[in-house]
């Protein structure tokens, strides 16, 4: 048992090793993976450089690019440069929360539904049934309508959107894995279910479970960026890149970089998401699937 | 915000678990099921919906007054809004209403005494307005979707694949939001060649202002087309890999009636549901392209109603809109069920 757990985990840096190398062996992801790494080295490094304060007027609002604000300014005369370098960590911060929580609530859901099965399953798989049969926005909408446009708000509701998808695939996983022998082995030593669920199972589901990692984590930025957007969540003088692009809506015709830069930047970062996602599931499909 | 159906690994379609032997008429068995699944679920959602409309404690009319939440005002709009019961006896009223096409009465009109503040009378003109909308994007949105996802099917790995399949990958991942704004940023800053707003004067019908229509159609097209296109060509390409068109080519039998005989129907067969995911995404996809282009649709009335915290117009707007969702989910299944007799066993 304990022998078994062990060499999963010394065999966890090569996996992840040769997931890397997987990932960039064909154009499309490695196009993904560079991009990704700009766009998050911007959002965490981005602050540093920013040259002037993402909060304060320099000078006329909506005046275009100069050699101080190459940018130019936004609707309120502040930095547009100063606020897109700023506006990434909330994004992927936010996004980020929104992707774990997704995870754990359906790991958490799946398994449950498909190890224990009794009523529990039906229950469960019924209540994901009612999760997917709304529209994402009208959920998001509605638990901020119920809670209003906090951080928590906005992370709760992105994972109560894409859990349901997690958890059917989770459970699936799981119904098959739980007939193999060395579950039904665990089982007869009289291992605890926990201790079955986390040592037995888990480790043999993650690779179809991880499978579309990057499109969860690009949906949950694009529904809170939605939201902010729409002036719903994030509240300002936030510089979030959702919201940066509707409050500058006025001044398109002035200066409109101040919607382009944190637009363009929010596109970059969610077309890498996806390219390095398509390129791990490539990779995936040619190998065989499974480990 | 991505169309749902953008999932690159697609959720095995759900066999519809069909009665099989013995029963006397399964396929009707199916549809009568399926179809009290749906009102079911309609049931939930509506309790839902009600739910997070009212978990926050402060009152509707108070909120909505504002300033003018005086006792006497806050009394009197609560009683003309039914608002002094209890939970579950407004619940009840707001489904039974809701059932026979009466939404209740706009808080926010009800408080600034506007003389129509029905909700079913108000909101039928975003509702059409949106239906214009959608309804466009459909007719173009199809068509679009098989054709370009069939010949990148049948040209995979080449070119002409990777013409297709690449812009299908990028801009199918945006959301409607940025591509909204480029394409605002293109057509009218740039070029001025189209207004960057859809707005329509009170009554006005969205076809007698084409040219408004163009870029929320153009947003939603370049949305939702991508993942569709994905979809259809990962299905093309693994017909084309079957024995029968194998066996086919090695008969001798024509690429052309290879293609269109055999290839062709059995990969347009899932259509029906990457077409129903289209329409399950428009739902929601119009919402944001509609405040995106301030078009006077349901998406904005639900956001306007959001902004303004008018809880009553929420339930109405978020209950039309899950009913569409759920009326499509539920046709779709039937729809598939009776072209694909495959199914009908409850073999997947």
């Amino acid at each position: 048992m304990s022998a078994g757990a062990a060499t999963i985990d010394s065999r966890a840096p090569r996996r992840r090793a040769r997931l890397l190398r997987s990932v960039t062996s064909d154009w499309g992801g490695r196009i993904g993976v560079s991009l990704l790494l700009l766009v998050v080295l911007v959002a965490i490094l981005g602050p540093l450089f920013a040259p002037h304060s993402p909060s304060a007027p320099i000078g006329i609002p909506g005046e275009g690019p100069t050699s101080a604000a190459p940018f130019g300014l936004d609707f309120l005369g502040r930095d547009v440069l100063s606020r897109t370098l700023s506006g990434g960590r909330s994004t992927l911060l936010l996004g980020g929360a929104a992707t774990l929580l997704t995870y754990l609530v359906g790991l958490t859901v799946g398994l449950f539904a498909g190890y224990v099965r009794s009523i529990a399953d039906p229950l469960l798989m019924r209540t994901v049934d009612v999760f997917l049969s709304f529209p994402a926005l009208l959920v998001m909408l509605l638990f901020v309508t119920a809670f209003g446009g906090g951080r928590g708000v906005l992370v709760g509701a992105a994972a109560l959107v894409l859990f349901p998808g997690v958890a059917r695939i989770v459970r699936t996983a799981t119904l098959e894995v739980s007939t193999r022998s060395y579950v039904e082995a665990a089982v007869a030593r009289g291992e605890r279910t926990t201790a079955v669920l986390r040592r037995e199972i888990l480790p043999n589901i993650v690779s179809p479970v991880v499978a579309d990692l990057g499109i969860r984590f690009s949906w949950s930025i694009i529904l809170i960026a939605s939201v902010n957007y729409l002036g719903l969540g994030l509240k300002p003088p936030t510089a979030d890149w959702g919201l940066m692009v509707s409050e500058n809506r006025e001044i398109i015709s002035t200066n409109p970089l101040a919607l382009l830069a944190p637009a363009a930047i929010l596109a970059l970062l969610i077309i890498a998401v996806n390219l390095t996602g398509d390129a791990y599931l490539r990779q995936r499909g040619r190998s065989g699937g499974a480990r | 915000m991505a169309a749902l159906g953008d999932v690159v690994v697609p959720e095995t379609p759900r066999a519809p678990s069909v009665p099989a032997a013995g029963t006397r008429h399964p396929l009707r068995a199916f549809v009568a099921r399926r179809v009290v699944t749906g009102v079911l679920t309609l049931f939930v959602v509506s309790i839902l919906i009600f739910l997070a409309t009212n978990i926050l404690p402060g009152n509707v009319a108070v909120v909505v007054l504002g300033r003018n939440a005086t006792p006497a005002n806050v009394q009197k709009l609560d009683r003309r809004l039914d608002l002094n019961h209890s939970a579950v006896s407004r619940y009840v009223r707001w489904l039974g209403g809701a059932v026979h096409g009466d939404l209740g009465h706009s808080a926010v009109a009800e408080a600034e005494s506007r003389p129509n503040s029905a909700i079913s009378s108000t909101l039928s003109r975003p509702l059409q307005n949106s239906f214009v909308l959608a309804a466009i994007t459909t007719i173009l949105l199809v068509p679009l979707t098989l054709i370009l996802g069939s010949i990148a099917g049948i040209f995979a790995g080449k070119p002409l694949d990777h013409a297709i399949s690449f812009p299908a990958l990028v801009m199918g991942g945006l959301p409607e939001f940025v591509m909204g704004t480029l394409l605002i940023y293109v057509f009218f800053s740039k070029l001025s060649l189209l207004p960057p707003v859809a707005l329509l004067s009170p009554g006005e019908s969205p076809l007698s202002n084409p040219e408004a229509l163009v870029l929320p159609v153009l947003t939603l097209l370049a949305v939702a087309a991508g993942a569709g296109i994905r979809q259809v060509r990962a299905g093309m390409a693994e017909v084309l890999q079957q024995d029968y068109v194998h066996f086919a080519r090695l008969n001798g039998v024509s690429e052309r009636r290879v293609l269109w005989r055999y290839a062709l129907r059995n990969a347009l067969a899932p259509s029906v549901q990457i077409i129903a995911q289209n329409l399950q995404y428009l739902v929601g996809g119009i919402i944001i392209v509609e405040s995106v282009f301030a078009y006077p649709g349901i998406g904005t009335y639900l956001v306007n109603a959001v902004t303004s915290r008018d809880v009553i117009e929420v339930q109405a707007a978020a209950i039309v809109l899950a009913t569409l969702y759920i009326v499509i989910n539920v046709l779709a299944d039937l729809i598939v069920v009776f072209l694909v007799p495959r199914l009908r066993t409850g073999m997947p």
